[in-house]
């Protein structure tokens, strides 16, 4: 296997240009002799299927949920970057793209991050065309934000609700290019399978989840925006149906798996109350805005928080942070609340969580103020917790979020497998070791609306493909190992569920592969994660039939894949010895306790090629910044 | 704190597949945790019967924080539960007393069709979305954001509107099975918007058309659907429809 970046020559604001330019254009007759395949139908795939059908092309879309609307970008609270500098304060591309490329702690490639911040105003553009209702000041202005971590106000939003509405223009692009019949939209399907057709993605199997059957799905390209792998950990701010199976079955068929141990874990969530929980709230980190983040000086401080005297209580971030103060990133902020919580500091019943509070902001302000602001958040979590924000802290505690690896792609978002091509959270590209805030929206649109209609166009122009139908052998091979997973997954009829598996996974991860790790904890991990996925192929107990509606087989095929991929997680986290954005390495810090690059020798991708179960050989892409000059992060 | 945790006996529509005749079937979930939402006492109830080597419940949801729109069943006789502005994932088990029965159903309508136990088939909500949900728009070939002007008023107007998750309590909630609240929002939002104007005629004949094919009731202003709307929709909506639809018939 070999990595070719096949970033384009020439100064990095011209690159793009430049590069689509250099591209091969499909002539507008022969584009619908093309089929392309595309799974999800988030912001990524949404947009990217949408387009495609726009230019001309025959596009298959696929999709988990009923509704190609229920993708779960759809629950992205806060908002979208963009470059616009309508506030005047010294906003620019370069700036988002310094910004973008220093809070992922320069682990990202310089050339994907600088187009990202050139397509962002594109994006916005495209929203007010569709009807996006972003906020607005009284005059008819957009009202912008600042947001985690960004001294500039970039952030274009829609209440609570950016991702839905940002999702919802999508869909009704999308829906638009339905109606014209140029794009298939397949509802309630699972990919199981990728196929491979000399030596090119040429097709995908799908389960239909209300029948049951597997199905042939035959293309010319196939694209996969199909999210995060944050599930592994069980518990996570992901949707229940988000998983990891089509990235991590094409990774099993030869793409290579970048960067898995890059990941983020979102400060501000809604602690977890019992073993019963089944995901975690998020809750915008917008909150950090105005609200104020502390714990008691005391160790084991019992008292109610209101009756805390203000100089008994430490503020830790602005004292620790001064010019970020509760602003800080989003890795930064969960570590050290962890870090207070690990000294016995932590608050509530079990002392894990901090508190974030809003008494100053509603003084200075006035309560109205903040319930205009924040009002639907203070629902919600007076709602999950019974508890009133308004009158007593909130308690907030960190959860996986987002997945920064994932799987590796070039300039062109193409996979190591040609004609593969991965787009949005599915791939690794644009966010280094960290993603700052409102920076997940705008690369999935970027990517689906601007890049890849561009690059696949140079593909599928470039290739030679053969002309096959689904009766190709490819096909019945990759259709067979769909069944025989399904069919093994039936017949062992052990004594332990799916979920309780899943439940002892992300454990082991959140334990050992978590905010902070350490070679010890790693390794721990790496003994345990084999165990538990041998005992799950002996025991799992998978109720009903293969043929019907079958969630509890769903879910025990992702868990079966999170088993695998969790050792890769764990692999990656121990060969990276340095810390860099979401991956903390405990033996790689500062005196002062800040994370600790270690340039030398880490500054590449680390992508993996699959070669037996549990074994992998690394490649390593190295990264190089002719724009930037690598520093240490501190927001100080 | 130990919360005072609750029994809670279950009447829940069973159906295994679209062509199936369903009933319902009682079950009892025991030291349901107050705080617990009520999926996760279904995911507990689900468990249990796994082990037991019975069929587990099947339900429709996905973000489980009341956005995506894919939960929903009738609670009680009441589409999403006893809470209203919320999703039946939104709802939390302290809205039951202990010893409480709690009956639960699929939406009843006949554009959604039952296709095994609580999960329906919405698929008519994007067939309508595609009739005319969309402003005719290109990626790329569009003006500058700042072109139009919105004032805040209209973009917090066209929000509400917005907001719909496309769940359809609406329609299960409906004497009529109406699909009229989810249509009027989404021919409200483009029409307060400068952007939706240009087809604004257009896009309500089609959509109610599509509305009237897939065999949705039409609305005689019983207002449950703004009653059930998980996103607290004003049934301001359908007026404005009405009005869309009407200004269309006179050109």
């Amino acid at each position: 296997m070999k990595l070719d970046s096949k970033v384009p020559d020439g100064p990095l604001a011209e690159k793009w240009d430049k590069h689509k330019f250099d591209m091969k254009v499909v002539n507008p007759k022969n584009k619908r002799k093309f089929t392309i395949i595309v799974v999800g139908t988030g912001l990524a795939g949404g947009a990217a299927a949408a387009t495609l059908g726009e230019l001309g092309y025959k596009v298959k879309n696929f999709c988990i949920q009923d509704s190609p609307r229920r993708a779960h970008s759809i629950a992205a609270q806060g908002g979208i970057n963009a470059a616009k500098n309508y506030q005047n304060d010294g906003d620019s591309i370069w700036r988002l793209f310094h910004d973008t490329i220093k809070g992922g702690d320069y682990r990202g490639r310089e050339a994907n991050t600088y187009r990202l911040a050139q397509v962002s105003n594109a994006i916005i553009d495209q929203a007010v065309a569709q009807g996006v209702p972003f906020a607005r000041e009284y005059g008819g202005e957009f009202a912008n934000r600042s947001f985690g971590g960004a001294l500039v106000s970039r952030t274009f939003y829609a209440r609570g609700q950016t991702g839905q509405q940002l999702l919802l223009g999508a869909y009704s692009a999308l829906m638009r290019q339905v109606n014209t019949g140029r794009v298939e939209m397949f509802p309630r399907r699972e990919m199981v399978e990728l196929v491979i057709i000399d030596g090119k993605a040429r097709g995908i199997i799908t389960r239909n989840l209300i029948t049951g059957e597997l199905e042939r799905h035959l293309g010319d390209a196939v694209v996969l925006g199909t999210g995060g792998y944050g599930m592994a950990y069980y518990l996570s701010t992901n949707a229940i149906n988000s998983n990891a199976t089509a990235i991590w079955r094409a990774h099993k068929r030869g793409a290579a798996f970048a960067n898995p141990c890059y990941v983020q874990i979102h400060p501000t969530c809604i602690p977890r109350s019992g073993d019963y929980q089944s995901k975690l709230t998020l809750m915008s980190e917008s909150l950090r805005n105005d609200g104020r983040v502390w714990v008691p000086k005391k160790k084991g401080d019992k008292r109610h928080p209101n009756d805390i005297p203000e100089e008994e209580r430490d503020y830790y971030l602005e004292r620790k942070y001064p010019t970020f103060g509760n602003m800080v990133p989003r890795d930064v902020a969960s570590r050290n609340a962890k870090m207070v919580c690990d000294e016995g500091r932590g608050v509530g019943d079990t002392g894990l969580a901090v508190y974030l509070d809003f008494a100053q902001a509603i003084k200075d302000f006035g309560r109205k103020t903040i319930e205009e602001r924040y009002g639907n958040l203070f629902d919600m979590y007076k709602e999950i917790t019974d508890e009133d924000g308004y009158e007593q802290p909130m308690r907030i505690y960190p959860a996986v979020h987002y997945t920064m690896g994932g799987l590796w792609v070039d300039y062109n978002l193409m996979s190591t497998i040609p004609g593969l091509h991965v787009i949005g959270e599915a791939n690794f590209s644009d966010h280094g070791a960290n993603r700052l805030g409102a920076s997940a929206l705008m690369q999935g649109l970027s990517d689906g609306y601007f890049v890849l209609p561009a690059t696949i166009g140079d593909y599928l122009g470039r290739e030679k493909l053969e002309k096959v139908t689904t009766d190709h052998e490819a096909f019945a091979e990759a259709e067979n190992a769909a069944r025989e997973r399904i069919e093994k997954l039936l017949s062992i009829k052990g004594n332990k569920t799916p979920k309780q598996f899943h439940k002892e996974l992300g454990e082991i991860l959140w334990n050992y592969v978590g905010m902070a790790r350490n070679e010890k904890g790693l390794k721990t991990a790496l003994e345990k994660i084999p165990k538990l996925r041998e005992e799950f192929w002996q025991n799992v107990k998978v109720p009903g039939t293969a043929d019907s509606l079958n969630k509890h087989l769903e879910f025990a095929g992702r868990i079966a894949d999170y088993l695998e991929l969790a050792e890769l997680m764990a692999t990656d986290a121990l060969h990276r010895t340095e810390s860099c954005g979401g991956h903390f390495r405990e033996e790689s810090q500062t005196e002062e306790g800040e994370a600790l690059r270690k340039d030398d020798e880490f500054t590449y991708v680390a992508a993996w090629e699959f070669k037996e179960l549990g074994k992998w050989e690394l490649h390593k892409e190295p990264l190089i910044f002719e724009n930037v000059t690598l520093t240490q992060r501190s927001y100080k | 704190m130990e919360k005072k945790t609750l029994n809670i006996k279950l009447k829940v529509w069973r159906q295994e597949n679209k062509d199936a005749k369903g009933s319902f079937k009682d079950y009892e979930v025991k030291d349901v945790n107050p705080d617990m939402s009520f999926l996760e006492m279904l995911d507990e109830l689900n468990e249990e019967l796994i082990l037991k080597d019975e069929i587990p419940i099947e339900f429709d949801n996905d973000c489980r924080e009341g956005i995506c729109g894919m939960c929903g069943m009738v609670i009680n006789g009441t589409a999403h539960g006893p809470k209203s502005g919320s999703t039946t994932c939104e709802i939390r088990m302290r809205h039951f007393k202990d010893g409480d029965t709690i009956l639960m159903e699929p939406w009843r309508a006949k554009p959604f069709p039952v296709l095994k136990d609580l999960v329906v088939d919405k698929s008519a909500f994007d067939r309508i979305m595609a009739a005319g949900g969309y402003t005719s728009v290109r990626t790329g070939g569009v003006p500058e954001a700042r072109t139009f002007l919105v004032p805040h008023e209209k973009a917090e107007e066209a929000m509400d509107m917005a907001a719909c998750i496309g769940c359809g309590a609406c329609v299960a909630a409906c004497p009529n099975a109406s699909a009229s609240l989810f249509v009027g929002a989404k021919v409200s939002q483009f029409a307060l918007l400068p952007q939706g104007r240009p087809e604004a005629a257009r896009r309500v004949e089609a959509m109610v058309a599509q509305m009237d094919e897939e065999g949705f009731g039409a609305c005689s202003n019983h207002g449950e659907c703004e009653a059930v709307c998980p996103k607290e929709i004003s049934i301001k909506a359908i007026a404005r429809m009405r009005r869309e639809y009407l200004a269309a018939s006179i050109k």
